[in-house]
């Protein structure tokens, strides 16, 4: 289904970011309607029904789904809430939980067979994740420490020697009010996109040296292509999962700093 | 398909920082959506069951504590009990000896007075039977006298040595008969 870039021409091409480009599902059907929605909508439907599996009737002693599901509120609550909110981690846990597993499953969706595409590699959705974070911290600075606090908190970090000043406040300005939503938006999108492009890369080796050229010269390239191929499958899922634990651990780092900032 | 990607790519890539307006939303109400169902109604589940899940462990820690301080405090009673057990028989121990002592130092002044009575009556014995061998032997005596001096008289008075002898001879007699008085 991924649509590799096998030009009619004698010579291998590698796929470029063209291959993240999807036409609508079926002709006429709207603009919109393409794979990577498609499939966003898809995980959002199976994280929901997965959460309701695990968490809809929980009981004292778990069993199956809930087992894992604890796992999963366990891990976002010990390793991303706790360290970063502390006694407000229970209240930001419905967030970071969503937030979690929706783009744990989004970034999965790049090594299961037939879908295959992380839907953050398209950066749209990695945006909106960035952006809610992002709306949240400001807001929370602002009521948690006031308007003028706010930035003076973020500004002029105390304890340092007057003339740092000059050159660290402009800087913590740039950084905490474009460079962290951006940086924190490109960092899951970029992951994924060139996790994907990786993948597509071996996979396109394998086939055409393997199926479409086949030559005793060019098969040892497609077997490493296919092996590399594999192994960067197993690869991509570990980063999948590094991802979406680091985008909600940031998450919960900016509203920690907003709600308690450095004394 | 692979057609239509094709003549895409043909036309450029698109530039993969532009996001799409549609993803957004689509983003947006999928990211809502979890959060309203996984957030907002399955999340206090959830913290809910961990939280009773807590408190039962903590309960059952709880109850385990008390039944423990309740088996030491009957543990303590026991040995409290056992000691006043031990103290007793040591008392009790303590007195029968005492008692014994007493008894022993009764007998003995019993024995020691009875064995005196016996010594006393022994004395009293002996001494009845001086004065009844004194008196027999003042008897004996005189009558022994007498005789001896009838001998003395009826013999001739010749010499000296036939006296001597006489009186040697006579008190070799008394001498040999038993009932001499030692």
């Amino acid at each position: 289904m991924t649509p590799l870039v096998l030009v009619a021409e004698d010579n291998f091409q590698a796929p470029g970011p063209s291959i993240f480009d999807f036409p609508p599902l079926y002709d006429g059907a709207p603009a919109w309607l393409t794979k990577p929605v498609v499939f966003a909508l898809i995980g959002a439907i199976l994280v929901c029904a997965l959460a309701w599996s695990a968490f809809a009737n929980p009981k004292l002693v778990p069993r199956g789904m809930q087992n894992i599901g604890e796992m999963g509120y366990q891990f976002v609550r010990d390793q991303v809430a706790r360290p970063f909110l502390g006694k407000d981690a229970e209240r930001w846990m419905p967030m970071l939980l969503s937030m979690f597993f929706l783009i744990l499953l989004w970034n999965l969706f790049g090594v299961v067979p037939l879908i295959q595409i992380p839907v953050p590699s398209h950066i749209a959705f990695a945006i909106v994740f960035a952006v809610t974070v992002y709306v949240i911290k400001i807001y929370l600075g602002i009521k948690h420490q006031g308007l003028g606090g706010y930035f003076k908190n973020m500004m002029f970090p105390p304890g340092l020697p007057k003339p740092i000043y000059i050159l660290l406040s402009p800087l913590e300005l740039v950084s905490n009010l474009i460079l962290a939503p951006f940086t924190h938006a490109v960092r899951l999108f970029a992951n994924m996109f060139a996790g994907h492009m990786i993948l597509a890369f071996f996979s396109a080796v394998g086939f055409w040296f393997l199926f479409e050229k086949l030559t005793p010269l060019g098969s040892g390239l497609g077997v490493v292509g296919v092996i590399m191929a594999i192994v960067m499958t197993g690869f991509e899922m570990f980063i999948q999962f590094l991802q979406a634990f680091l985008f909600t651990l940031l998450a919960a780092m900016y509203i920690g700093g907003s709600l308690h900032p450095e004394h | 398909m692979t057609l239509a990607a094709t003549v895409l790519a043909a036309e450029g890539a698109e530039n993969p920082l532009i996001p799409h307006a549609y993803e957004l939303v689509v983003g947006s109400f999928a990211f809502l959506v979890v959060f309203i169902v996984v957030g907002k109604i399955l999340t206090p589940r959830i913290q809910k069951t961990l939280a009773e899940r807590t408190e039962a462990i903590e309960g059952g820690i709880k109850k385990a504590e008390d039944a423990q301080a309740e088996a030491q405090r009957t543990l303590e009673q026991y040995r409290a009990q056992l000691a006043e057990a031990r103290q007793e028989a040591a008392r009790l121990r303590e007195e029968a000896r005492e008692q014994g002592a007493q008894i022993k130092a009764e007998l003995r002044e019993e024995a020691q007075a009875e064995a005196r009575r016996i010594v006393e009556a022994a004395h009293t014995q002996i001494e009845a039977d001086r004065q009844q061998a004194l008196a027999q032997l003042r008897n004996e005596i005189g009558r022994l006298s007498t005789e001896l001096a009838s001998r003395i008289v009826g013999e001739s008075l010749e010499d000296e040595a036939r006296q001597r002898r006489i009186v040697d001879r006579f008190l070799d007699e008394i001498e040999a008969r038993p009932e001499a008085v030692r």
